[in-house]
């Protein structure tokens, strides 16, 4: 028995055309036995950023009160919002602080970058349960069903997807990822990161 | 050993608890109340490690007592809920953690609303329909699956209760006696006899 195992739960965040998506499932487990299916494990941080907190169910809850805190400082003490890259090194600091006694929790973040330019560029991380960051190009997966996210999202990702495909490609890869994993499942929620928009949506899965 | 239920309807949260005190194989007490009155519209179901579970109940009802007197208003559920799970969370990676399991059911006044939360001893907190802990969730939460309906009246609501308590005592072998039932509604808090 993992502790990482021990509530269940997935994240994964995907790249593409001047957008990002990040979904996860909805369940609340005690190892077999389901508690909730409305259990949402991605915050948005700012409008920009969003965090998805895969692992241990009460460390999710902790950790997402501590970055809203640490978040309202860094924006009150800069006087602005802060950027994907920034918050990817905060979230890898905040668990580094807990090296030897660790929150048994691996985020994946995903948000769109202010270029100088006035453009902005999609980014997505995840971190390991100490803070070890992974900046990809292309998707991120974090979770209990993480091995299988990994084999569907390297056949149906291609790069450039516009929003609309991507929410199609990113949602496909989930469902079908946690059906072939009991600890993961019971409902999913996709969000959509565009420059002027975020869009969530809930989607229904198998219940079983 | 210890069985809780708890669930929601229309206006109203039941919670109720086995009421046996076991130490090994034997019931030490067939009267004992799990289920702590936190504050006039708040119940807490408790159970786990034996010792902790009065101890950690009894400083959570202070704590909401000391707010309740300091700000002469008293918590609402979901903040109420937020404090004990906090009190666990900090629990569990301190030198000595409370192994106890709580069912925090509320009505809260000012929006009419019944609110039920499901907490562990690791400060997992979840607002939930109707929950369970111990032995009972195996057998309960199935029934509360196809049975349960938010919007049921009070006679409904302890039916349904009846179901998930009679199917403890036909499939489980070591089921308890008696249950203590507590409801919390717009009236405040009252026992009744199921």
């Amino acid at each position: 028995m993992s502790i990482m195992e021990y509530n269940g739960g997935s994240v994964i965040a995907m790249v593409g055309k001047d957008c990002v998506a990040i979904a996860s499932d909805l369940r609340l487990g005690n190892q077999a036995l389901g508690i909730a299916s409305d259990f949402e494990k991605i915050f948005p941080m700012t409008d920009r950023v969003y965090l998805g907190l895969p692992g241990l169910a009460t460390d999710v809850t902790t950790l997402r009160e501590q970055f809203r805190y640490r978040l309202n400082m860094y924006t009150i003490k800069e006087e602005r919002e802060i950027e994907p890259e920034t918050f990817a090194h905060l979230v890898s600091s905040t668990l580094y602080e807990r090296r030897f006694g660790p929150y048994f929790i691996e985020p994946v973040m995903a948000g769109l970058q202010r270029l100088p330019n006035g453009g902005y560029k999609p980014f997505i991380a995840a971190t390991d349960l100490i803070g070890c960051i992974n900046f990809a190009k292309d998707f991120v997966v974090a979770g209990t069903a993480s091995s299988k996210l990994f084999g569907v999202a390297e056949g149906l990702w291609e790069p450039d997807l516009e929003p609309e495909d991507l929410f199609e490609t990113i949602a496909q890869t989930l469902l079908n990822a946690v059906d072939r994993d009991a600890y993961s499942g019971w409902g999913a929620v996709v969000h959509v990161i565009t420059k002027d928009k975020a869009i969530k949506r809930v989607l229904k899965g198998r219940m079983d | 050993m210890d069985i809780s239920f708890a669930l929601t309807g229309k206006g109203y949260v039941i919670v109720a608890a086995d009421t046996t005190a076991a130490r090994s194989i034997v019931k030490m007490k067939t009267d004992e109340d799990k289920i702590k009155v936190l504050s006039p519209h708040l119940l807490m179901a408790f159970s786990g490690e034996p010792g902790d579970t009065l101890q950690f109940a009894e400083y959570v009802e202070r704590n909401i007592r000391l707010y309740q007197i300091r700000n002469t208003y008293a918590l609402r559920p979901p903040s109420a809920a937020s404090w004990i799970r906090r009190s666990l969370a900090d629990s569990l990676r301190s030198r000595r953690p409370y192994a106890v399991n709580l069912l925090i059911g509320g009505y809260d006044t000012s929006t009419s609303t019944p609110h039920l939360y499901w907490v562990d001893y690791l400060g997992t907190l979840s607002p939930v329909p109707f929950g369970a802990h111990g032995y009972g969730s195996y057998f309960g939460l199935s029934l509360l699956d196809r049975y349960h309906d938010p919007e049921a009246t009070l006679e409904e609501g302890l039916d349904t209760l009846r179901r998930c308590i009679d199917e403890v005592s036909k499939r489980l072998v070591v089921s308890p006696g008696k249950y203590k039932v507590k409801i919390v509604d717009k009236d405040g808090v009252r026992e009744i006899e199921l």
